[in-house]
């Protein structure tokens, strides 16, 4: 396709104010990254150079070979499939919190847009449903701003160790993060359709359920299943504070010094992580 | 009635297909083991105990502790977390752009600029495009908190553990995304230099770049936002910034501290979000 | 002095089976203008692919100045890209880019990748560019974003970036398809212009048959693979033209071919 532009005739140079955003955000980026480096004392030089260097061969030389007894592979399995069962159960969770918080926060379905023209809501109606609106709002944002490792310590501290509070912590935060996509999803759907079934006088409960969301699902769907791989990473390492699965174990092994289990461990991380990547990739172009 | 958009579960399947089933029976199995698998007991949520640590811990956390002494130890972990993001995501930068391009099939060795070439020369080639496919695996796999274990008993404590650990993970999702990103660029260009006689490089920069920038720059800026919630995170493991602090305040039981970083931490996310939109919105010029 | 291209049944079969070029053998002096006609999907951009060097060849020999390219590396195979401009019927351009980064990329086969980099920031050369886009007519639109040009503008983009690449051979391969039909004469005019002025060997393929018919000294037909006749215009008869596009789609009937001859003035009409 040969690429049009309907502009008017730009052309010479672009207006002076054009040209001068990209070299100011440039150049504060530049200055962040100076600015960055020199706090941190990123000392590259020492990274490339023989200390750095020999420190982490050291350190690497101390992990290998993996411990692969019986016994350990037997944690390491077991440690997996807690660990995927906490994803698997907490992306779910997440799905079931985001649903109604995501509907609460379109603003379209809520007071105005296509399912209202035509009928005004009463100031009263109408105050009490922004009030809804934003208290919805508002717990998504704390729900997803605190991350999900916050969450499990909290969760830890009201029932105690192990994967549950492990699986709460990754379906609360998830639910947040996900009500915000499912809400934008929902927010950017076609409205023709919606118009045809207001026309043959569908309520508006019908034509959420015949209009709205047959829309958003594909969409929600791809959404749910790309975060499920960003949980099972954070499933994999909520073990550290006390929240169950892999994490859990290499925490232990971690204290213990145990380096050759602790590379068994981290192993059995990237396998299932790889395993959840590919089943979500795979899931999202059969279903979608 | 249905929008012509939305091809539902059933339309896509037809009436002959197995795979709904199949996948339904797997589902089910798969959530009733895990629960079981993951302990879930709603019960526990209720429980008088339960009830109590929550009130203890909503009780806790107001007022929020706003003491000088105390925010003279946030302030510098806020700009420590920044500092922790923006080196992490420049060193994931160095390790994506190479890696990334290496990991380009259309740059390496199929497509049309590899259509002439012998087997031989493609075969020298898939070689690193392979290697450096791998590698990004690697990197991406394996979570930002894990690495950040390894690197704090490589390098010991402190925020440079966190920058390495940011920039290896980081680096393998950004170099993925930049490889698919380059994938799917419009080939036609690339041909018209080719054929022109440009080198690979040159095909790079007057083709492929000028067509891929905003997309790159724009996945990049949304890492950096990522990469602030995982900074803040890294502390867990005692690799500086925020996290540090909130591990700390939890494990003294200090609730109203923990009100007072989880507040900065939402400020720092929301202006980064903030800030990283609006680039991003001009770059979709 | 080595004929530019020697052909010698050339044959190219694609991975799924389908034959685009069915021995094909020809050979053009250097300086030639020819046109080559035939029904879409007959093959011709394929030849043209294997010309420009971008695509092997199944079987069969191609000599680019006397020298078989089979045994060429691919450094020798770049420079001789170098030698070869190209020409497409759309899409070449990069749009972001202002046009003189489009025009400046005819450089890239002869710059270093430094300054290849170097003139993304600050244009090298710039004459060249403004001088190659005053002979297409559009010197005014320099440091215009490619995007904001016109197909017509755009593909004269591309043929200034052709004239600063300087190559010695130049293929077209439906440069006019997507422009607007009264520009077509003229981009095509310039093409032959250009080629003339420089002595550069110029293949064109072309979709319109009257276009081909009043401009070129020779005419190839092209027809499912095989070369079904090459000669001057004058001698290519309503019948040869009517085999050519049998089975063609848009085929040419004979209401059209009757105005096609009567225009260009070089037959007489043939009766139903």
């Amino acid at each position: 396709m040969i690429v049009t532009k309907t502009s008017g005739d730009h052309s010479i140079l672009a207006s002076p104010r054009r040209l001068l955003f990209p070299w100011l955000v440039t150049g504060g980026f530049v200055a962040l990254v100076v600015w960055s480096g020199l706090g941190i004392q990123v000392d590259m030089g020492a990274l490339v150079g023989g200390e750095g260097r020999h420190q982490m061969a050291v350190y690497v030389k101390k992990l290998f070979p993996p411990d692969l007894s019986a016994p350990m592979l037997r944690e390491a399995l077991v440690g997996a499939i807690e660990t995927f069962a906490i994803s698997f159960v907490g992306s779910l969770l997440a799905v079931l919190i985001a649903l109604p918080l995501s509907v609460l926060t379109t603003r379209t379905i809520l007071y105005r847009g296509i399912l209202y023209a035509g009928r005004r809501l009463g100031s009263g109606e109408k105050g009490f449903r922004v009030g809804v609106y934003a208290s919805a709002k508002a717990v998504l944002n704390v729900l997803r701003t605190i991350p999900e490792i916050v969450w499990a310590l909290i969760f830890v501290f009201l029932v105690g160790l192990g994967p549950f509070p492990g699986t709460l912590a990754l379906g609360v935060h998830t639910g947040g993060v996900l009500g915000k996509l499912f809400g934008e999803v929902l927010e950017d759907v076609d409205p023709r359709p919606l118009e045809t079934l207001r026309a043959t006088g569908a309520s508006r409960l019908q034509i959420l359920f015949y209009g709205i969301l047959p829309q958003a699902l594909p969409q929600w769907t791809s959404y749910a299943l790309y975060r499920w791989e960003v949980n099972i990473r954070a499933a994999a390492v909520l073990g550290f504070v006390g929240a169950g699965g892999l994490g859990q174990r290499i925490y232990i092994s971690l204290s213990l010094f145990l380096e050759h289990q602790l590379l068994t461990l981290i192993i059995a991380v990237y396998i299932m992580v790889t395993l959840v990547d590919g089943l979500s990739a795979w899931l999202r172009r059969r279903l979608v | 009635m249905r929008s012509s958009r939305s091809a539902g579960f059933a339309d896509r399947f037809g009436s002959k297909s197995a795979f709904p089933y199949l996948f339904g029976f797997f589902f089910v199995i798969s959530f009733i083991l895990s629960l079981r698998l993951a302990q879930v007991d709603p019960r526990l949520l209720v429980e008088p105990a339960a009830l109590a640590n929550l009130g203890r811990f909503v009780r806790g956390m107001f007022p929020p502790e706003l003491s000088p002494s105390f925010l003279q130890v946030v302030g510098p972990a806020i700009l420590e977390t920044i500092q922790i993001s923006v080196m992490g995501t420049v060193v994931a930068c160095l390790l994506a752009i190479p890696l990334g391009l290496l990991a380009t099939s259309s740059l390496t060795w199929s497509g049309i600029l590899h259509e002439r070439a012998g087997r031989f020369y493609q075969g020298l080639w898939f070689g690193p495009y392979a290697l450096s496919r791998a590698l990004l695996s690697l990197f991406r796999s394996i979570p930002e908190l894990v690495w950040a274990l390894l690197f704090v008993r490589a390098v010991g404590l402190g925020p440079f553990a966190g920058v390495l650990a940011l920039g290896i993970s980081y680096g393998g999702m950004l170099g993925k995304v930049y490889s698919e990103i380059l994938e799917g660029a419009n080939p036609r260009p690339l041909e018209a230099l080719h054929s022109g006689g440009a080198g690979r490089l040159g095909i790079v920069l007057y083709g492929l770049l000028p067509q891929a920038l905003p997309s790159l720059l724009s996945y990049t800026l949304y890492r950096w936002e990522c990469a602030i919630r995982a900074s803040a995170l890294l502390g867990f493991v005692g690799a500086g910034g925020l996290g540090l602090q909130i591990e700390l305040s939890m494990r003294m039981f200090q609730f109203n501290e923990i009100l007072t970083l989880l507040g900065a931490l939402f400020l720092l996310v929301a202006g980064v979000d903030f800030v990283s939109g609006r680039i991003r919105a001009s770059l979709v010029r | 002095m080595a004929p530019t291209y020697e052909l010698k049944d050339l044959r190219k079969v694609f991975d799924d089976g389908s034959v685009a070029v069915d021995g094909i053998s020809l050979t053009i002096e250097p300086g030639e203008h020819v046109a080559f006609i035939g029904p879409s999907g007959a093959g011709k951009t394929t030849l043209f692919r294997i010309l420009n060097l971008t695509l092997r060849p199944t079987a069969g020999t191609m000599r680019l100045g006397g020298v078989d390219v089979s045994g060429l590396g691919e450094s020798e195979l770049q420079k001789a890209r170098r030698r070869i401009g190209t020409i497409y019927q759309q899409g070449n351009l990069v749009g972001r880019l202002r046009v003189v980064h489009n025009v400046l990329a005819g450089n890239l086969g002869r710059w270093s990748t430094t300054k290849a980099l170097v003139s993304l920031i600050s244009p090298q050369g710039v004459d060249v560019a403004r001088r190659a886009l005053g002979r297409v007519g559009i010197s005014e639109k320099l440091y215009a974003r490619t995007d904001e040009l016109s197909g017509g503008q755009q593909q004269r983009v591309a043929i200034a970036r052709v004239l600063v690449q300087d190559p010695d051979i130049i293929l077209a391969d439906e440069p006019v398809s997507s422009v607007d039909p009264s520009l077509a004469a003229s981009i095509v005019a310039l093409l032959r212009d250009l080629s003339a002025e420089s002595r550069k060997t110029l293949l064109l393929n072309l979709h319109s048959v009257d276009l081909a018919l009043a401009s070129f000294p020779r005419i190839v037909g092209i027809q499912e693979g095989r070369i079904l006749f090459d000669l001057s215009p004058e001698k290519v008869t309503p019948e040869m033209l009517r085999a050519l596009y049998a089975g063609d789609d848009e085929a040419v009937d004979i209401e059209r071919l009757n105005e096609i001859l009567s225009v260009s003035g070089l037959c007489r009409p043939i009766r139903k």
